[in-house]
Formats: C-alpha cells, sequence, structure tokens
C-alpha cells in the first residue's frame, strides 16, 4: 500500500490488517499516561486542506503526534494556493521540502488521485482525506472499526446507509468497504438524493427507512449537504425529518443490538434526534475516537514499512 | 571463530537444519532458568519486589508463561505475567516489511516499582531489547529490569546483556537460530539453519 485513496480497490486482506492495527493500536494506547509512540519519528505529515474540516484534521493531526511524527498543517487561506497557486505546484512543494505523506482534502472529486499521479516517483504517500463527492476512505475505515467493536465480524451482517446519498463521499467508501469485508448494505435515501448510476454500486436502494429498519444490524446516517445543494432536493427540513430522521419510534424499530453511527456533524432533530444520538445504541462518540486510531494505523502502514509493502 | 558444536538430536537433515535443543532440552533448560530465577531475584523471600514476567512477541510470550509456570513450581509463588509487543518501537521499520501488530498485557497492577523480567526467544543484535526498554519507559517504571533468553547467539550491536540465558550457541552472522515452540510452531526445538537471505534475523 503506497497511497490510501479509495477503498474500492483495498484488498480484503489490507482492509482486516488495518482495522487490526487500529484495534490493538486502542489497545495499546488506553490508559496509559504517555500515549506517544515513537514509531514516526522523523517522518514529516503535512495536512493540505482546501475545505473547512475540525475533525478529520484534528484526528489525523493526533494520530501523527501520537506517532511522533511531525505534523504541519496547511490552511489554504493562509498559503499561496489564495494566491492562485495550482494544487500541481503545491503537491510538488510539499514534496520538495520532503513530506514523506500528504493528507489532502479537496473540493473537487479526484483531485488526491491527481495528486498521487503528479507525486509519483517522489516517495510521499498520499492520503485522501475525502475529495468532493467521491471518496474519504478514512471515515469508512474508522466506521468498520466502530462497527466491528460493536457488532464483531461484520460478514453477513445488513447495514443500512440513510440520507445525502448524492453528495455523500462517506457513502460511496462506506458501500466499497462494507462489501469487501462481506457485510450486507442497502442505501435509503429520498429519490432526490439518489446519484444517477447507484445501481453499479451493486446494492438495493430503499425509499422506505421503516421498512428496511427491523432487519439492520446497524444505520450509518449522512449528514444532509446543504453547502452542496443548489437546488430544492426536499421540501422542507421537517418533512425529510418526518421520512428519514432516526427519530425515538424508530430507534424501537430496531433490533436490540443494532448500532447507530453518524459521521457528523450531526444536524439534531432533522437527521437525528437528540434523545437517539445520547443514546448509548449511538456510537458517534466512539467513531471520533477510533478514528484517531484508525489513521495512526494508516499512518503507520503507509509510512513505516518498507516501501514493497503491498 | 566457529566453535565446532557436538551434534545433538542427530545430524542435520535435508532442509540443511541442525538441532541444538530436542525437546526434552527446552523444558530442562526452561526449568533450570526458573531456578536460577528464584534464586536471583529471591522472590520468596519476605519483602522482595513484585516480580513481572513479560515476554516479548512472539515467542517470548509463550516462553514467559512456561516459565512462570515453572517458577510457581518450584517455589510456590505466582509471578505476574503479561506480553510485549515492541514493533512501534523498533528503529529498523523503515527497512523491514510491516508485521501487524501483537498484544501488548501488562499486569493489572502495573509494572511500576515491579522488578520486570523481560522473557525472549533469542537475543541477537540487542534492538528488540532496546525497543523493549523503550516500550516499558512509556508504561511505568520499573524498579529493576532483566532480561531472560532462551538462546544467546552473540553478534552484539548494542550494550546489552542477558541475565539468565538458557544456551550460549556461537554463530556466524549466516546462519539462522530457530526456537520452536509448540505453542507457535506445533513443536519444540531450537534448530540451526544456513540464513538463505543476506540479512539474517535479529
Amino acid at each position: 500500500m503506497k497511497h490510501l485513496l479509495t477503498t474500492a480497490t483495498l484488498e480484503p486482506s489490507w482492509a482486516t490488517t488495518l482495522l487490526d492495527t487500529a484495534a490493538e493500536l486502542k489497545k495499546t494506547l488506553l490508559g496509559r499516561q504517555v500515549r506517544k509512540l515513537p514509531t514516526l519519528r522523523g517522518r514529516t505529515v503535512i495536512t493540505l486542506f482546501y475545505e473547512n474540516s475540525t475533525r478529520t484534521r484534528v484526528s489525523f493531526e493526533v494520530a501523527g503526534k501520537w506517532m511522533s511524527a511531525d505534523v504541519v498543517n496547511v490552511s489554504v487561506g493562509g498559503s499561496s494556493v489564495s494566491k492562485g497557486e495550482s494544487l500541481r505546484d503545491t503537491a510538488l512543494t510539499l514534496a520538495a521540502v520532503g513530506a514523506d505523506c500528504v493528507i489532502i482534502r479537496h473540493p473537487a472529486s479526484g483531485a488526491a488521485h491527481r495528486l498521487a499521479t503528479w507525486l509519483e516517483g517522489t516517495g510521499t504517500a498520499v492520503i485522501n482525506a475525502g475529495d468532493g463527492m467521491h471518496e474519504h476512505p478514512t471515515q469508512a475505515l474508522l466506521d468498520a472499526a466502530t462497527l466491528r467493536e460493536r457488532l464483531g465480524d461484520l460478514a453477513g451482517k445488513r447495514i443500512g446507509i440513510v440520507g445525502d446519498l448524492l453528495h455523500s463521499r462517506v457513502a460511496r467508501s462506506n458501500v466499497h468497504l462494507l462489501r469487501t469485508l462481506g457485510a450486507e448494505v442497502v442505501l435509503v435515501a429520498p429519490p432526490t438524493l439518489v446519484p444517477v448510476g447507484v445501481e453499479q454500486w451493486g446494492v438495493p436502494v430503499s425509499y422506505d427507512l421503516d421498512a428496511e429498519l427491523p432487519a439492520l444490524d446497524a444505520v450509518m446516517l449522512l449528514r444532509v449537504q446543504a453547502e452542496r445543494m443548489h437546488g430544492g432536493y426536499f421540501p422542507s427540513a421537517k418533512e425529510y425529518s418526518i421520512a428519514y430522521g432516526l427519530n425515538e419510534a424508530r430507534l424501537r424499530m430496531l433490533p436490540e443490538h443494532a448500532v447507530v453511527l453518524h459521521p457528523g456533524p450531526m444536524l439534531r432533530g432533522m437527521e437525528i434526534a437528540s434523545a437517539v444520538a445520547d443514546s448509548p445504541r449511538a456510537a458517534i462518540t466512539d467513531q471520533v475516537s477510533n478514528g484517531v486510531h484508525m489513521r495512526m494505523a494508516v499512518l503507520y502502514h503507509l509510512l513505516a514499512g518498507e516501501e514493497a509493502v503491498a | 571463530m566457529l566453535v565446532p558444536r557436538p551434534e545433538r538430536g542427530g545430524a542435520a537433515d535435508p532442509a540443511g537444519e541442525r538441532e541444538l535443543l530436542s525437546v526434552g532440552d527446552v523444558a530442562r533448560t526452561i526449568a533450570r532458568m526458573a531456578h536460577q530465577v528464584i534464586e536471583k531475584t529471591a522472590l520468596d523471600a519476605a519483602g522482595s519486589a513484585p516480580v513481572a514476567l513479560l515476554g516479548i512477541h512472539t515467542r517470548g510470550a509463550p516462553l514467559a508463561r512456561r516459565l512462570a509456570e515453572r517458577i510457581a513450581d518450584f517455589s510456590g509463588v505466582e509471578v505476574e505475567l503479561g506480553s510485549l509487543d515492541v514493533t512501534l518501537y523498533r528503529d529498523d521499520l523503515r527497512r523491514r516489511p510491516n508485521r501487524p501488530l501483537e498484544r501488548t498485557r501488562l499486569p493489572e497492577t502495573g509494572i511500576d516499582d515491579h522488578l520486570v523480567i523481560l522473557v525472549d526467544d533469542v537475543l541477537f543484535s540487542g534492538r528488540t531489547i532496546r525497543a523493549a526498554l523503550d516500550a516499558l519507559r512509556d508504561h511505568g517504571r520499573p524498579a529493576a529490569v532483566q532480561l531472560a533468553v532462551l538462546v544467546d547467539r552473540g553478534h552484539r550491536e548494542l550494550p546489552i546483556r542477558a541475565d539468565y540465558v538458557g544456551k550460549n550457541v556461537p554463530t556466524s552472522r549466516s546462519e539462522e537460530v530457530a526456537v520452536l515452540l509448540s505453542e507457535v510452531d506445533g513443536r519444540d526445538a531450537v534448530v540451526l539453519r544456513r540464513s538463505e537471505e543476506g540479512d539474517p534475523q535479529r
């Protein structure tokens, strides 16, 4: 594994290795006063974020620092990017200053792949931290880690992904990864928020959340991405909430063991009722803490070993 | 200089292996090391520091368990037992393929003020032990740290020595010492092999 750009091509053995490594890292660090490992000492990790994101960036930064890497955050607002520098030149600059890894968040789908192409031969690894409406692989991995903690082996488990499929990179990455891990996935969304070509994802699509709930082992809610919506995708927030919001009544329709996930930030009262978000059935804060361990695992496998790993 | 070794457990087999310790030798060696630990740590004396055996993955962990069992048999004292994965502390990570992480389990009481005995199968360059010492520092402050190894094969690259050695095996760098344990390998033995690669095990 040289880069982590997508979950679509992630081999099942690699997916499992990453999940196992994250689980071991979590146990290794649990209850320790010193949560610092020397593993990546002397390695430079740069976060290059063209979109705002507190949780993903902080999670990567903490992960890098806990492994003793030097983490440099490049904010687009304060860099030459605001002066009109192209992504390619920015990337080559970062490689030239000796970055071992660039973690990129970009509003354009495919930006991380382009970056990886430009950095070919420089030895700099690229991690996709969300590119447009395309993919967000580390989010999918941390979701899978959280589900595995609560449900055990995911093979044969039925997972519903609910909400704004059209604008969601999380959904796409999760569908690939969960299928790789052997889970059944069902997508649930209003017809207006289902992307064209969804049939190629190879999973069923439903418009009726209530009909799906009793058979689900987990519900993954997606954020309704108002900032990406330039038209009326549904009549009102209230109507969305009535049809697709996870409220207490719907929580009771789920099997006892079922888990609720949300990648955050949550729109409480619309996508998810506060009582549901704060219930023990929700694993939302686990997702955040697992995010750090998962990103440590990814950094470890990309940066620690010799190059010809996979 | 390579010292000629007496043949034990038969001649070299077709795979080019030579058995240095047989299944019985492994058991006797661990028993002897258990006696040495009891004597050196005075662990059955009143007021002595609590002793914790920490096995270094992969084969140090079952070795530590066996050593603890023998110690309990001979002294009646149940020492604390744990395991340590030092992968994240190695200084040669960039030179080798990644390996999956193993479980680190510390005794419930931690290791503060304990006499910690690190247990490993082969002592070679000393780099694994250096990594283990670094790992220990992050887990607590032992009163003292000792080292027990089943085989010391020489070729140290760091000033590290073992307190308890099952067997000293002078080797050449082109040889490989393999400790086989039934928990991991299905049988107990210590064998010497010609290393096929230029970079012998560490």
